[in-house]
């Protein structure tokens, strides 16, 4: 047997070392196996182990070592040279694979060590992650608070309501203690404890506003804690309880004067009310952040829905207010109709009641004056006939006056000769006023127009009044009357502003001035002229007679012709002057004047003279047929034509409102077509107008028609113009039988 | 010939025709009834009174030389042509037919026999007439102008 290279010196071998050695050996062995094994093994069952091959690298170097003290054991006795070998390889590849894993090593560890740190790192994270959700999940517990506590408030539109669900709900999100509404007070200087959350009845506290903490809070729109002592968040008798955290916010109020009209001074800051909340005594709660914001955005949802109650409140009340006002209206409405109708029904019936007695009175008074009467009895009956004059123009005055203030008066618009009214007024007015001797003269303008547009009769009626009054009030002296056409700058009167004259082409404004040197009127006397029964008392003249409504009248008058009436006077003793004022159209031409000047003719010029008027022809003969459609279409008739009597029958309707039968042809019975057509409409007024033509000039045919029950006879030929006047005139009177 | 010329050659043919007693007035309303919505008015009625006359007259015609005359019936036919005539204002056609309804009712076949031909001579004449008129009128129209009334 070859000896082994060894160097070891060969003892003899030490029977227990050696076991030992060798049992070591043995295990080393064994374990250095296990280990890769334990490492597949428990790797395999993890899901996930990044460094697979270093495990490799590991496993190999952990084999070869266990090779290695395995082969070791071989070496204890004598072993071969073959051992020796395999040792060495054993040994060799074991030192490689060791050194190439130390150096891996030096990289992986670092890497190992920071998965270490990360997981550290994560697990912070995740702990503080945790922390702010259950934060996130406070505030929008609080959120949810804020929603719900907003929809309650907003749910109603009480103020009490509101203002008791804020404090109830708030209490219940935040568990307060104690809940309370500060309110300021009418004046503005103190605030009223109203409402809170656990007392019942709030004893009426005040504090004075003007305290420095309550400034601070008002100052600010942020919830502001304030300390316990404070006045107002003193609402419980101090006690052994340490006070918990108190805060406070305010609530602005809108205005109410914003709405309705307040007597009170409009307060040139805003008004708040205080919110103050306390948190339960004894407890270690501190406010938190966003409990304080849910209290401001609280005390802002407040404020809003307050002022929406208060808009609410006030807009009820004036609704009420017109309610009640428009069944007063309403009342009053009628009782002013019924009263219209009940005066209506009056007048209606007295008009002719009292003119009937008054007729007889004056004419048999007038009667009598003719007969023989001794100079006694003819005084006598001329006062009783000056007396009943009297009273019928009252009575027509009256009556006249009712029917202007109904507005039911309408002017009688006609052309007249301006010239001759002045003429007329003078000639009544001359012999009144000679016997009083006063001197009457008459100015025309040369550029007024001869003849006007206007109501005559009234015109005359105001200027003869007024003249009359002139004469009436003047004991001595003249009367001049001037009339003529006012130019724009002569027109406005600053006593009158709503009087604005319009200038425009076909018309022009009369001016008539009346001046008279009489007993003159009290300038505060001129409003009371123009109204009704009011009789000037400072003239102090019983006979003037009069009843007081001709001036009345006369601008009643003056203001339907779109005029205007005053009278200066400058004072008593010192005469008047009467000005008025009205508008006339012009004449179109000077001949018209003669005539009406509406015509009451309708011209017929044109071609639909009779639009759309339904009409039937009958006529065998085409070519007068055809002139006979040619003239009705010219009129603007609907023609149908028809050329024997059997489609005349079948064609005749209630719509055709004539009939034109050419009856001269025999061969066509026009009088037995008639009798027909009579049977065909029983109602008269359904039938049309039957209308024979014909140029027969006999009196036998007109007698013949007549007698078959035609409504009409037209001579041929026709002219447009007959053909006109015929349908007109039988359109109006459904009868024409031209004279033959 | 110009616009002007022909205008006053249409009024002076117009005017000799009434003077001449070949139209009367009644054609004058004829012509006052044609307006935009009728433009053709006259020329409409003219046309179907002369379709209307041919159709007569063959008939009469017709009627003259049979065994039996018909003097009703050729009364009937004569009263329409004396409708037609009047109607558009051919006067001396109308003046004729009323004598022609005399002979009828007198049943003088010789006096209708010549009453016959003298409408048929009057007939053309007022044809021929007419027919001229229409031509200057369409000539003044196509020239751009106006018929003068």
């Amino acid at each position: 047997m070859e000896s082994c290279n060894c160097i070891e010196p060969q003892w003899p071998p030490d029977d227990l070392l050696m076991k030992y050695q060798y049992i070591s050996d043995f295990f080393i062995a064994l374990a250095y196996f296990s280990i890769p094994l334990e490492l597949i093994y428990f790797v395999k069952k993890s899901a996930v182990f990044p460094y697979r091959w270093v495990l490799v690298q590991f496993g190999a170097f952990i084999v070869l070592c266990g090779a290695t003290h395995l082969i070791n054991l071989w070496t204890f006795t004598v072993h071969s040279r073959t051992v020796a070998s395999v040792m060495t390889t054993a040994k060799v590849l074991t030192a490689a694979v060791s050194c190439i894993t130390a150096l891996m090593l030096v990289h992986i560890i670092p890497d190992l060590l920071s998965v270490k740190t990360r997981e550290l790192f994560l697990k912070n994270k995740a702990a503080e992650l945790d922390r702010e959700m259950g934060l996130i999940r406070t505030q929008e517990e609080t959120g949810r608070h804020v929603r719900m506590l907003t929809h309650e408030i907003r749910s109603t539109l009480d103020r009490h309501t509101i203002l008791k669900t804020t404090l109830v709900e708030l209490g219940r999100t935040l568990a307060l203690q104690e809940c309370a509404l500060w309110m300021p007070t009418r004046t503005g200087l103190e605030l009223q404890l109203s409402y809170t959350l656990r007392q019942q009845n709030p004893v009426g506290y005040t504090v004075p506003i003007h305290h420095p903490v309550i400034n601070q809070v008002f100052s600010s729109n942020r919830a502001v804690k304030i300390s316990p002592n404070c006045p107002v968040a003193r609402l419980r008798p101090a006690g052994k309880y340490m006070p918990g955290e108190v805060v406070a916010v305010r609530v602005p109020l809108l205005h109410l004067s914003n709405f309705h009209i307040n007597d009170w001074p409009e307060l040139s800051t805003k008004r708040y009310a205080l919110m103050v909340l306390m948190l339960p005594s004894d407890s270690a709660r501190q406010w938190h952040v966003h409990e304080l914001e849910l209290v401001e955005v609280v005390a802002d949802q407040v404020a809003v829905a307050l002022s929406h109650a208060a808009i609410l409140e006030e807009s009820m009340r004036a609704r009420d207010l017109l309610m009640e006002q428009n069944v007063a209206l309403d009342l009053a409405r009628r009782e002013a109709e019924t009263a219209i109708r009940a005066r209506n029904d009056f007048l209606a019936v007295m008009n002719h009641e009292m003119r009937t007695p008054m007729h007889a009175i004056i004419a048999l008074s007038s009667l009598l004056q003719e007969t023989e009467l001794t100079p006694e009895q003819r005084l006598m009956v001329e006062t009783i006939l000056k007396s009943s004059n009297l009273l019928a123009t009252l009575i027509n005055d009256v009556l006249d006056l009712s029917r202007l203030e109904d507005g039911s008066l309408q002017l009688d618009l006609g052309t007249f000769n301006l010239y001759a009214v002045f003429r007329e007024v003078l000639n009544l007015i001359k012999p009144i006023a000679s016997v009083k001797k006063l001197h009457v003269s008459l100015n025309l303008a040369p550029d007024l127009p001869e003849y006007a547009v206007g109501d005559e009769k009234r015109l005359m009626q105001t200027i003869l009044n007024i003249v009359g009054n002139a004469v009436k009030f003047s004991k001595e002296g003249s009367i001049s009357i001037t009339a003529f056409v006012a130019k724009l700058d002569t027109l406005r009167d600053s006593k009158a502003p709503e009087f604005l004259p319009v200038l425009s082409d076909n018309h022009f404004y009369l001016r008539v001035q009346v001046k008279d040197s009489g007993s003159g009127i009290n300038p505060l006397d001129i409003p009371k002229l123009f109204t009704k029964f009011a009789q000037n008392q400072s003239t102090g003249t019983r006979n003037s007679g009069g009843s007081g409504l001709g001036l009345a009248i006369c601008k009643r008058f003056v203001n339907l012709m779109e005029g205007h009436i005053w009278i200066e006077s400058e004072g008593l003793g010192k005469g008047c002057t009467a000005i008025l004022i009205v508008k006339l159209g012009m004449p179109e031409r000077v001949n018209e004047s003669k005539l009406p000047y509406v015509p009451k003719m309708p011209t017929n010029h044109g071609q639909t003279a009779f639009p759309g008027l339904k009409v039937l022809v009958m006529d065998e003969n085409g070519v007068s047929r055809m002139v006979t459609k040619g003239l009705l279409l010219h009129l603007g008739c609907d023609v149908t034509m028809v050329g024997s009597s059997d489609e005349c029958l079948r064609l005749v309707s209630y719509e055709h409102k004539v009939v034109f039968m050419d009856i001269c042809v025999p061969g066509i019975d026009s009088y037995g077509i008639t009798i027909r057509i009579h049977e065909k409409f029983s109602k008269r007024h359904e039938r049309p107008l039957l209308v024979a033509l014909t140029g027969n000039t006999d009196k036998v045919t007109k007698e013949n028609c007549m007698r078959a029950g035609m409504d009409g006879l037209i001579l041929k030929p026709v002219s447009l113009d007959k053909m006109r006047s015929v349908l007109t005139d039988l359109l109006e009177h459904r009868v024409f039988f031209e004279a033959i | 010939m110009d616009l002007v010329q022909l205008q006053r050659q249409l009024v002076d043919y117009r005017t000799s025709l009434y003077h001449e007693g070949f139209l009367d007035e009644q054609f004058t309303q004829l012509q006052s009834l044609q307006d935009e919505n009728n433009p053709d008015f006259v020329v409409e009625v003219v046309s179907l009174f002369f379709e209307d006359s041919e159709r007569l007259l063959n008939e009469l015609s017709k009627a003259l030389e049979q065994q039996i005359i018909d003097f009703k019936r050729m009364d009937g036919q004569v009263h329409q042509l004396k409708g037609s005539s009047s109607s558009i204002g051919a006067h001396r056609v109308q003046k004729l037919c009323i004598v022609f309804r005399n002979y009828c009712e007198a049943q003088n076949v010789e006096g209708c026999l010549k009453c016959l031909q003298q409408v048929k001579h009057e007939y053309g004449i007022i044809k021929t007439k007419l027919e001229s008129m229409f031509q200057l009128e369409q000539q003044i129209l196509n020239a751009g102008g106006s018929i003068p009334v």
